[in-house]
């Protein structure tokens, strides 16, 4: 069998790659003709290419994957005409390939209105990498950018805009409303208020009438007779199926576009298929990859099994999207409204969240919902809307969350059917990963490498690996939470052995409770143990070798190989004199200088040679290390409290500067960060961090366990109106806490979400001491703070330690020769990614 | 890997001035190469310092250990993990490294490095 793909697509490698798995070059032979000059890449991940990622990132698979396959892969050449009835092909440059079978896969193009103007300089489209490269060139000199049409890959243009450093730039929809298919009116409105607050300005109701400006495009003319300045404009109002080719072989098409197909994705022509946007089924054009995907699917399994062994039945077209750090997630039927159909909604317009589910009348079925804001739930919803789970009694909970305080009991996955759905991208259901599971693969990346699941988007990931677990424990296996290979402890059990034997180096660990030689999981989780129980230089008695890499230098490691520096600044209150010193380190040793975001100062560019003579200025001007390599405590923000501020209640900066003071150089599970603001307007963002204290009329209040970060979590009040030294006993103590029973890598937001009991049970340990640990952990904490020196100082003064900054050991003067750097606002950047 | 007798031993630098269980970046001509002491079984291996997956200088950085008893090297930009008997690289991806001989002779520790490269490990 020979099978010709046109189009060179997502889906078209899709196809290959499951036509390939089922048959070897030998029994069918494949050629694929794509008319860009790159092979097939991501288009749904289009708009990372402006964050940094580049062409080749995107790839789907690089040209020499078609070779391994034995499969044809001609780039660069536009199929124009179909000979049906000698099956052949004819590409422009006029050589003909014949064919047994033919799929069409040759995609959409972006749909131009016919509005005068189009043609002008300046106007783009938004749908190739090609298109990216010449917008990326022109908006070098644009200041004002618009972006007609509001749905879906309008607002990922917009974004884009805003990447290119058009910060003025205005979204343009015909309709009265944003995303006109997947959100209703007030979801519209809250997604509209949420990026108009991210700088974006938006315009609804409102159709161009024309472009104007001659030769290059000066600005749009609205049909009201306003007008618009813009000097570019990306328009993105829709697309149009690739269907000429089929049009020009006649074969049908619908009278808006699109080839028609039946369920077993053919043609009119039997010996012809088309699959994913280029195909029309049921009048229903499917411009997502996950249908494609399943097309392709069908049409597989139609070569390979028998025609109609699959059929392809539509598509749930749900979805859940970041719109420029916004969630917005629609399921089922969104809009469902009428006699069988009851509606709640939920809307906290200061958080921007609005959410709505449409619940059958009988109130047991969930028929579908919006959720902008706050999409958390999306997957779990989709699943209770798919599979037809009964709601629980009261079905708000579904999107308010259980109000009982006690969590959600677990309901989660254990409650889906086998055929649920859980990776869309790739169609792997519930059952194909359980039983995946059973079959051996016990980690998450052995179910992803065997079943695909979790490889497209990733957003099916925390729902596999609950899978993952529930099947093992279903199995009655123990899923013992150990390290690693070498470690048959959890982190928590390592600790206390840790700790009762005594044991102050890696090896000794490694030797006592471990095997083999160690890893990259274990060292510095042993590392950060060790330093947590004795606070030890850590880069004495061998131990640097097991730290991890940025400990092992004391900075952080960053593109192209060179380090950042970042003294500790408490507190973030700085003298001029100190000022000055770091403006004057940074010269010397052409160090890129930023404001962090922990009130610090942060110098890039920094080759390991240099680190020890760049710290001993520091050090002689006053400064210490600010540990912000470490798994440590970072930084203690501050607002400027009532020392100068109207409005302040207490002296928030002494009180910031007394608490970093106190736990400066605490090794942890993971970092940890903290902030006091003098009063209730939160100015330090204290309800953001693992622990943040607010001024009160009588005192401080302690929230704990918050995090920023990608998945934000606020903080929760753990105690009010304490003193000072109370304040600083219950930190010691929910500190001491998390250190000794947290798993590596887990903020004390996790660690708390996984706590049974919660926030209440983390209270009644820290405040009404319930475990009688309290005296013995302030105990271990002023051990630790007793135990403080700063390493950087040890490391400049120690010789040995100092002589392990150096590139090559054969040639300890040299730097690295391979670190180049970029101008960039008259400073420097380092070279990008390769 | 070639016979012996294509290889041309260099000096690298002193036992000593590997530390136990860690690694350091040697230079050769124009190039980097990765050399790391894996004290606690006695031996010694050597790579390319470039990690393929970012185009980075840094393995000589990385933290070494095992999977199973196969010795490797953690990039430290992205924990790439590479085996330092073949080069392989661990995580599935498809790239892999160079590895190069190692001996050492009364307490200097020479690299193997081949005059036609590609031989060495392709």
């Amino acid at each position: 069998m020979k099978v010709i793909v046109v189009g060179n697509g997502m889906v078209s490698y899709k196809f290959c790659e499951k036509l390939r798995k089922r048959l070897g070059p030998e029994e069918c032979g494949i050629t694929v003709y794509g008319e860009e000059q790159r092979p097939a890449y991501d288009r749904v991940h289009l708009s990372e290419y402006f964050s940094g990622k580049s062409a080749d990132d995107l790839l789907m698979a690089p040209a020499s994957w078609y070779t391994e396959q034995g499969i044809r892969l001609v780039t660069g050449a536009l199929v124009t005409g179909i000979d049906r009835v000698n099956k052949k092909i004819v590409t422009h440059k006029g050589t003909t390939d014949a064919y047994d079978i033919l799929v069409l896969a040759t995609g959409s193009a972006a749909f131009v209105p016919p509005i005068p103007g189009v043609d002008k300089q300046g106007v783009f489209v938004y749908r190739t990498i090609e298109d990216l490269e010449l917008m990326t060139d022109y908006a070098k000199k644009a200041k004002k950018g618009a972006v007609i049409g509001g749905g879906l890959l309008g607002l990922e243009a917009a974004k884009a805009m805003l990447d290119l450093g058009i910060t003025d730039t205005r979204v343009i929809e015909f309709a009265p409303r944003l995303m006109p298919r997947q959100i209703d009116d007030a979801g519209s409105r809250m997604l509209q208020s949420k990026l108009e607050e991210l700088g974006l300005r938006i315009h609804t109701s409102t159709s161009t009438a024309e472009i104007f400006g001659e030769p290059a495009m000066k600005g749009l003319r609205f049909t009201d007779g306003t007008e618009l300045e813009a000097d570019m404009l990306v328009i993105s109002a829709g697309i149009r199926p690739r269907d000429e080719l089929a049009v020009a072989a006649g074969l049908e098409v619908g009278p808006r576009g699109g080839i028609v197909v039946d369920e077993r994705l053919q043609t009119t022509d039997t010996s012809i298929y088309a699959i994913g946007e280029c195909a029309l089924y049921k009048g229903m054009i499917y411009g997502l990859v996950a249908p494609g995907y399943e097309m392709a699917e069908v049409v597989v399994s139609g070569l390979t099994e028998g025609l109609g062994t699959k059929v392809f039945q539509g598509f749930d077209m749900s979805t859940k999207l970041k719109l420029i750090g916004v969630d917005v997630a629609s399921f089922g039927d969104p809009f469902a409204e009428g006699a069988g159909c009851r509606t709640v909604v939920f809307e906290h317009s200061a958080k921007g969240v609005y959410k709505r589910i449409n619940i059958s009348s009988d109130g047991k079925y969930l028929l579908g919902g919006i959720l902008v804001g706050d999409a958390e739930s999306y997957n779990i919803l989709l699943q209770t809307c798919k599979n037809k789970i009964v709601l629980p009694p009261d079905p708000e909970d579904v999107i308010l969350g259980s109000r009982g305080g006690q969590g959600d009991g677990g309901a989660g996955v254990s409650g889906l059917p086998d055929e649920a759905l859980i990776c869309s991208c790739e169609g792997i259901s519930k059952g194909e990963i359980c039983q995946a599971v059973s079959a051996g693969c016990e980690t998450v990346d052995s179910i992803k490498q065997c079943t695909k699941a979790g490889t497209g988007c990733g957003g099916c990931l925390p729902m596999v690996k609950d899978l993952m677990v529930h099947t093992m424990k279903a199995q009655g296996k123990y899923v013992r939470n150990v390290l690693c290979e070498h470690f048959g402890y959890s982190r928590q059990e390592l600790f206390d052995l840790v700790k009762l034997q005594g044991l102050k180096t890696y090896d000794e660990v490694l030797d006592q409770l471990g095997t083999g030689d160690g890893c990259e999981v274990c060292k510095p989780a042993v590392s950060s143990i060790l330093a947590s129980l004795w606070n030890e230089m850590i880069l004495q008695k061998n131990n640097d070798t097991s730290q991890d890499s940025n400990d092992r230098f004391l900075a952080n490691i960053q593109k192209g190989g060179t380090y950042s520096v970042v003294p500790r600044i408490p507190g973030g209150e700085i003298t001029p004199e100190k000022l000055i010193v770091i403006g004057q380190v940074a010269k010397k040793y052409n160090l890129y200088t930023k404001i962090t975001g922990g009130q610090r100062i942060d110098l890039f560019g920094a080759h390991l040679n240099d680190l020890p003579a760049i710290w001993e200025e520091l050090i002689a001007a006053g400064f210490e290390s600010g540990h912000a390599y470490g798994k440590a405590l970072r930084t203690v923000k501050s607002c400027v409290g009532s020392t100068w501020c109207r409005f302040g209640l207490m002296d928030s900066v002494s009180f910031a500067i007394r608490v970093e003071e106190r736990y400066r150089g605490l090794r942890a599970p993971h970092k940890i960060k903290s902030a006091v603001s003098g009063c209730i307007r939160e100015c330090a963002e204290a309800q953001s961090k693992d622990f943040g204290i607010i001024a009160t009329e009588k005192g401080w209040n302690l929230y704990v366990c918050g995090n920023g970060g990608s998945k934000p979590q606020h903080a929760l009040l753990l105690a009010t109106d304490l003193d000072s030294e109370t304040c600083i006993r219950y930190i010691d103590r929910f500190l001491m806490f998390y250190i000794s029973t947290a798993d590596p890598l887990t903020r004390t937001a996790t660690w708390l979400n996984k706590m049974e009991g919660g926030i209440d049970y983390l209270r009644n340990v820290v405040v009404n001491d319930s475990l009688g640990m309290a005296e013995q952990w302030e105990l271990d904490m002023q051990r630790l703070v007793d135990n403080y020196a700063c390493e950087w100082k040890a490391a400049v003064t120690d010789p040995e330690i100092r002589k392990r900054f150096t590139h090559f050991v054969n040639a300890p003067q040299e730097k690295d020769p391979s670190v180049k750097f970029e101008p960039m606002r008259e400073q420097k950047k380092v070279a990008d990614w390769k | 890997m070639t016979s012996n007798d294509s290889i041309t031993w260099f000096l690298a630098c002193r036992m000593e001035d590997v530390p136990a269980n860690g690694g350091v970046c040697v230079k050769y001509r124009d190039e980097q190469i990765a050399l790391f002491h894996f004290a606690r079984r006695g031996e010694w291996y050597a790579s390319q310092n470039l990690c393929p997956h970012r185009q980075q200088m840094a393995l000589s950085r990385g933290m070494i250990g095992s999977e199973g008893s196969e010795p490797k090297v953690a990039c430290p930009f992205h924990k790439k993990t590479f085996s330092l008997v073949d080069g392989h690289c661990m995580n599935g991806e498809e790239c892999a490294i160079k590895v190069y001989p190692v001996k050492v002779e009364d307490g200097s520790v020479f690299i193997g490095v081949s005059t036609c490269e590609e031989e060495v490990y392709g």
